[in-house]
């Protein structure tokens, strides 16, 4: 059960699919246009359950809790072993020998 | 009670948009194709000198100018004896929020603040976003962007959300949404809802912002090299950064062709969700680049005051993989650093030094930040992943949403020209078609002008248009 007045962030669905724009492409148009947006929640509330939240604006904003304190997950990736490639290819051109 | 269905909130656009910025557009209209730009310029109010005092206060501007020097030497091996003109470039990811954009952010939040809003909002996947919480954590002034960022699948391209987290990281209430054009729905939604002001990146404020960074190139070049460089490269999209650095040049004096180079992204829909991330550049590239140029007001305000026919000399596109090697290269032979979408002018900056002499100048005008996710491992493992090949090869034989291919060896990279008359026969037709085929003699002068042509040009475009 996520409290009152912790960060987290909610879900909606803000155009189903058949009320979507007309001019978007085929594969759009067989799904919903969606949101996610973080704030404080008002009341204490369970994952997967209505909620509605704060903003960092102070609007209040009302969806599906998906999760509390959210977390960024983005990173560097997966090594991409070309990139050394690269820097051997470029180091060898301009100052010579084989680059390393 | 005003009705938000989709329907009825884009029924009400003109009337959001004219509270939202602050400027009543119809001022500038003749009536027909034509209008006052340079009346719309002005409308702020606000001198060059102003500019650069507004933005100094926010400690923007004066970045450095660096020479690339092992890449220009890198450049003159792949050349022609005697050709291979000096590259340099303007380190745009010093200013506060990582980009060049803050230049644009700075005079919009000034006007915001001078206005009386209370906040802004800003439509943006891309550095604007946090280029405009950047300026309003400083300005004290509440702030929300709106990102177009997830597919049906709820995967999101690591650069956008790179860049949610430095909005959310300067104070900013970040909106995601999924793929789609209704994005502006839900931006008009959130203008009329709070009553802030539109940081549009397309007004007059915002372009004037951007003026400041042709003038520096100018006046830092001249102190250093005791003359004006030969060409200025800029990244193309939505055309504001190179309206705005190609007018500071002008106001400098300096006469530089101003060339675009955008990512080719050809046959990739930018509306669509199986595509989305299909791609490994959300910005700089010719989904948007082509139509902006063709048709500037497409844009979320009446009037777009980036319109880059009218100044763009040349326009060349660079493939992703020729910009992802270009950004190893600015890492590995001049130890800098820098976020892959910035560098696509430096890639088409490289293969156009290679036409030029060698006592001629070529000035890359912007920079990016990097970090997690807006960094080209990242961008190229995220492709990978989406089932994207990865190789080396010869350039000529990418295609965008299916490889990427990084060039065997730097002398297959190609800047490829676009054809600029096609260019401006587009942008004539796309008038013409929006005003019902009728154009009236300040329209034609008008066209020469947004075409930088004559009106010989446009009435023969005009005439295969009609026969």
């Amino acid at each position: 059960m996520a409290q009152k007045g912790e960060w987290a962030l909610l879900h909606s669905v803000v155009l189903e699919a058949p009320q979507r724009a007309p001019q978007v492409p085929e594969d759009t148009h067989k799904v919903p246009l969606e949101m996610w947006v973080k704030g404080t929640l008002t009341a204490p509330a369970r994952l997967g359950a209505k909620a509605t939240v704060v903003t960092r604006t102070g609007r209040k904003v009302t969806g599906t809790l998906l999760e509390v304190n959210p977390r960024f997950s983005h990173d560097f990736g997966d090594f991409v072993p070309e990139l050394l490639d690269i820097d051997d290819m470029l180091r060898a051109i301009v100052f010579g020998g084989d680059g390393k | 009670m005003k009705g938000v269905s989709y329907e009825a909130v884009m029924a009400r656009k003109g009337e959001i948009m004219r509270s939202a910025v602050g400027m009543d557009y119809s001022l500038f209209e003749s009536g027909s194709i034509a209008f006052d730009y340079e009346a719309l310029m002005r409308a702020p109010g606000l001198t060059l000198e102003d500019v650069i005092r507004i933005q100094r206060n926010f400690s923007i501007g004066n970045t450095p100018l660096i020479e690339l020097k092992n890449i220009t030497e890198l450049a003159r091996k792949c050349a022609a004896p005697g050709k291979g003109a000096r590259i340099f470039i303007k380190d745009e990811a010093a200013n506060p929020s990582g980009s060049f954009k803050v230049r644009r952010a700075a005079t919009s939040i000034y006007t915001a603040k001078k206005l009386g809003y209370k906040g802004v909002i800003s439509a943006t996947s891309g550095n604007y976003g946090a280029a405009v919480a950047s300026v309003c954590a400083m300005a004290g002034l509440k702030c929300i962007v709106v990102q177009e960022c997830y597919d049906s699948r709820g995967k999101g391209q690591p650069e956008i959300i790179e860049k949610a987290r430095k909005c959310e990281a300067l104070g900013a209430e970040v909106v995601q949404l999924s793929v789609g054009p209704e994005l502006f729905y839900v931006f008009l939604r959130l203008l009329e809802d709070t009553g802030y002001f539109n940081a549009s990146l397309y007004t007059a404020y915002g372009i004037l912002g951007i003026e400041t960074l042709g003038y520096e190139i100018a006046e830092q070049f001249r102190a250093r090299e005791g003359k004006d460089p030969d060409m200025v490269v800029c990244t193309n999209a939505g055309g504001g950064n190179l309206t705005g650095t190609a007018r500071g040049l002008k106001k400098a004096g300096c006469a530089a062709e101003v060339v675009a180079a955008s990512v080719n992204l050809k046959g990739l829909h930018m509306a669509s969700d199986a595509q989305f991330n299909k791609k490994s550049f959300t910005t700089g590239h010719t989904g948007f680049g082509m139509p902006f140029s063709t048709w500037p007001d497409r844009s979320d305000v009446p009037r777009s005051a980036a319109r880059p026919l009218r100044y763009m000399d040349k326009y060349v596109t660079v493939n992703q993989g020729e910009v992802f090697y270009m950004t190893e290269a600015l890492a590995t032979l001049e130890g800098l650093e820098k976020g892959p979408a910035g560098n696509t002018s430096l890639a088409a900056a490289f293969s156009l030094a290679q036409k030029m002499d060698r006592d001629q100048c070529i000035v890359v005008q912007e920079t990016e930040y990097t970090g997690a996710g807006k960094h080209l491992n990242p961008q190229l493992s995220f492709a990978r992943k989406n089932g994207i090949d990865i190789r080396f090869g010869d350039p000529k034989e990418e295609v965008a949403g299916r490889n990427i291919i990084l060039p065997k060896h730097p002398s297959l990279l190609q800047a490829r020209e676009v054809d600029m008359a096609h260019l401006r026969a587009s942008l004539i037709k796309n008038a013409l078609q929006a005003h019902g085929g009728k154009y009236t003699e300040e329209d034609l002068a008008f066209l020469a002008e947004e075409t930088k042509t004559d009106t010989e040009f446009v009435l023969r475009c005009i005439k295969e248009e009609q026969a």
